[in-house]
């Protein structure tokens, strides 16, 4: 029977290179430098394959669960655009906060055969850590001031959590992407820091009129002072000469009257006096007349 | 010649099913991440994998178990930790302010036999405790002031709830492992747009506060100037009172009379004054 030997060696040789096929891609396992395999065998938990080429029996004797351990996975919560995530804060004010948690694997083994679903457990634990820690802290705190401390400790009370899961879990920190108060009460918010602009804009006014009274007085008295130690030297000079300066230079510019008259009450109808000043535009004449 | 492998193929292929299905009813794998009850025409007669504080994994009853094929079934549990969640719930507290409470409970089902017992699946006992959750959590956050809510004390009423609700579970074969508040907010409508007024006017009397300071310290700083001012015109001028007075009318008068003084001014002098003494020519 050549035909059916042919036959039988084509069926053979196939059967072979299915079972070599099913062997290439079910025993042998390429885990990546971030991931870890774990090989149950029947069900039971056999051994964790390490980075590098990993062998196992073919399945369904052994089967191999890649999981990524390095992978930094990002929970959000919050998210802006899905509406207000409203807190009690420790003062019974409300704050609006998103988050996002940043968390991986540590323990693939836990991670696998722990939780049931390990998302969501992050995600209510988070929320719930969240929650318990921005209840003891003031609403300014968890605005400003206190965010990296709210962090962390969310950071701690959820790992603590988790932990006590047994869950395999690491959580790498917690990020506070916006911490604002409610929109029904943003304008009060903002009235605030308009009053702080505001009163900043007193204390700036009042500081220049300082500098610039400051600067007026120790001008004048630096100057006074230079005055008075040249009237030092020579009193009765001086005095006379800054007399006379001064008179000249103020009655130079002015219309005088003298009254020479002994006796003669230096009374003149002023308005007269005014009135023919307003009307001559030109005072030379009088100046004159009084030269 | 021609019917005679392929009769012999059939019979192949019929045997090799029954031995597969045989084999399928007899043989179960159990995994890791199950714990399986035994169940032969009803009652249970074995727990395969169940759950032991501490155990390690390789270790566990998971794996290749045999059963008498079509008279065993099997019920699986799993064993992992699963949540139930707790329907909203408004909670009163003892100073008459309501609260919407949105909580959950981690379990794990440790005792499957009482669980099939009791319960027989494990939707029922999520069924189960859900109700009573709500209720114990009602029960005593109602016995609590709104702000104990708020403070570390939160921690004492879950873990009330957690040991009231443990007792319940450990009927189903279940055991709690923790009890959180997820979400305890005002509720909408009143409570909350009163909240919010509330928030509203603090922000307003700060704002008015802050105000009002920057006024004093502005205040305060002019102050300060005028002192500071007033210290160094009289540590410099009180030197010589006299010619202070002199010095200060020549500025004065050049002021008030001089060419940058608004107004007119005429000034009639007497030739007794001073300044035309000499006027006379002695």
């Amino acid at each position: 029977m050549p035909g059916g030997g042919d036959r039988h060696s084509l069926w053979f040789w196939l059967a072979i290179g299915v079972a070599t096929l099913w062997l290439a891609t079910t025993s042998v396992h390429r885990i990546g430098p971030q991931e870890r395999g774990i090989v149950t065998a029947l069900g039971s938990f056999s051994r964790t394959l390490t980075p590098g080429i990993g062998l196992t029996l073919p399945a369904p004797l052994e089967r191999v669960k890649v999981i990524d351990v390095e992978e930094i996975r990002t929970i959000d919560i919050g998210a802006t655009g899905e509406g207000e995530k409203l807190m009690l804060t420790g003062d019974q004010n409300i704050i609006d906060l998103a988050y996002s948690v940043r968390w991986n694997i540590r323990s693939p083994e836990m991670y696998a055969f722990e939780i049931a679903e390990p998302e969501k457990t992050i995600g209510e634990v988070a929320e719930s850590a969240m929650r318990a820690v921005v209840a003891t802290v003031s609403l300014d705190d968890a605005l400003g001031a206190g965010r990296t401390m709210i962090e962390q400790q969310v950071r701690e009370r959820m790992q603590d959590i988790l932990d006590r899961y047994n869950s395999g879990i690491r959580v790498q920190g917690i990020a506070i992407k916006q911490a604002d108060p409610p929109a029904a009460v943003n304008d009060a918010f903002k009235e605030v820091s308009a009053a702080q602009q505001t009163a900043q804009t007193y204390r700036n006014e009042a500081q220049a009129y300082a500098q610039q009274l400051s600067a007026k007085a120790e001008g004048e008295a630096a100057a006074f002072d230079k005055v008075y130690a040249q009237y030092k030297l020579a009193p009765e000079v001086t005095r006379r000469r800054m007399y006379y300066e001064t008179m000249e230079q103020i009655l130079s510019g002015l219309d005088k009257t003298i009254i020479e008259a002994k006796g003669v009450t230096p009374y003149l109808p002023l308005p007269e006096v005014s009135r023919r000043a307003a009307q001559v535009p030109s005072v030379s004449s009088t100046q004159g007349a009084g030269q | 010649m021609n019917g005679f492998p392929l009769r012999n193929g059939v019979v192949i292929a019929v045997v090799a099913t029954v031995l597969l299905i045989l084999m399928g009813s007899t043989f179960a794998v159990v995994p890791e991440t199950r714990q399986a009850v035994i169940v032969r025409f009803g009652e249970p007669v074995r727990i395969i994998n169940p759950y032991q504080p501490g155990e390690k994994f390789g270790q566990t009853g998971a794996g290749l178990h045999i059963r008498m094929p079509f008279t065993d079934q099997i019920v699986w549990i799993d064993k992992r930790i699963q949540s139930v969640e707790m329907d909203r719930q408004q909670v009163l507290s003892t100073d008459q302010l309501r609260l919407q409470v949105d909580a959950f409970a981690r379990y794990r089902i440790t005792d499957p036999l009482r669980m099939y017992i009791a319960a027989g699946s494990e939707e029922r006992v999520s069924e189960a405790l859900r109700p009573i959750l709500g209720s114990s959590l009602r029960n005593e956050l109602g016995k609590r002031q709104f702000a104990a809510l708020l403070s570390p004390e939160r921690g004492a009423v879950m873990d009330n709830i957690r040991i009231s609700l443990n007792r319940v579970a450990r009927q189903y074969g279940a055991q709690i492992i923790d009890v959180r508040i997820k979400r305890a907010d005002l509720p909408d409508g009143t409570p909350l747009q009163s909240a919010f007024e509330r928030m509203r006017t603090a922000r307003e009397q700060q704002a008015l506060t802050i105000r009002a300071q920057g006024a004093k310290q502005a205040q305060l700083i002019r102050a300060d100037a005028d002192a500071k001012a007033a210290e160094i015109y009289a540590t410099s001028f009180g030197k010589d009172p006299a010619f202070y007075d002199f010095y200060r009318a020549m500025q004065a008068y050049n002021v008030t009379f001089g060419s940058n003084a608004r107004g007119q001014t005429n000034v009639i002098l007497s030739p007794d004054n001073d300044f035309l003494r000499e006027f006379k020519g002695r």
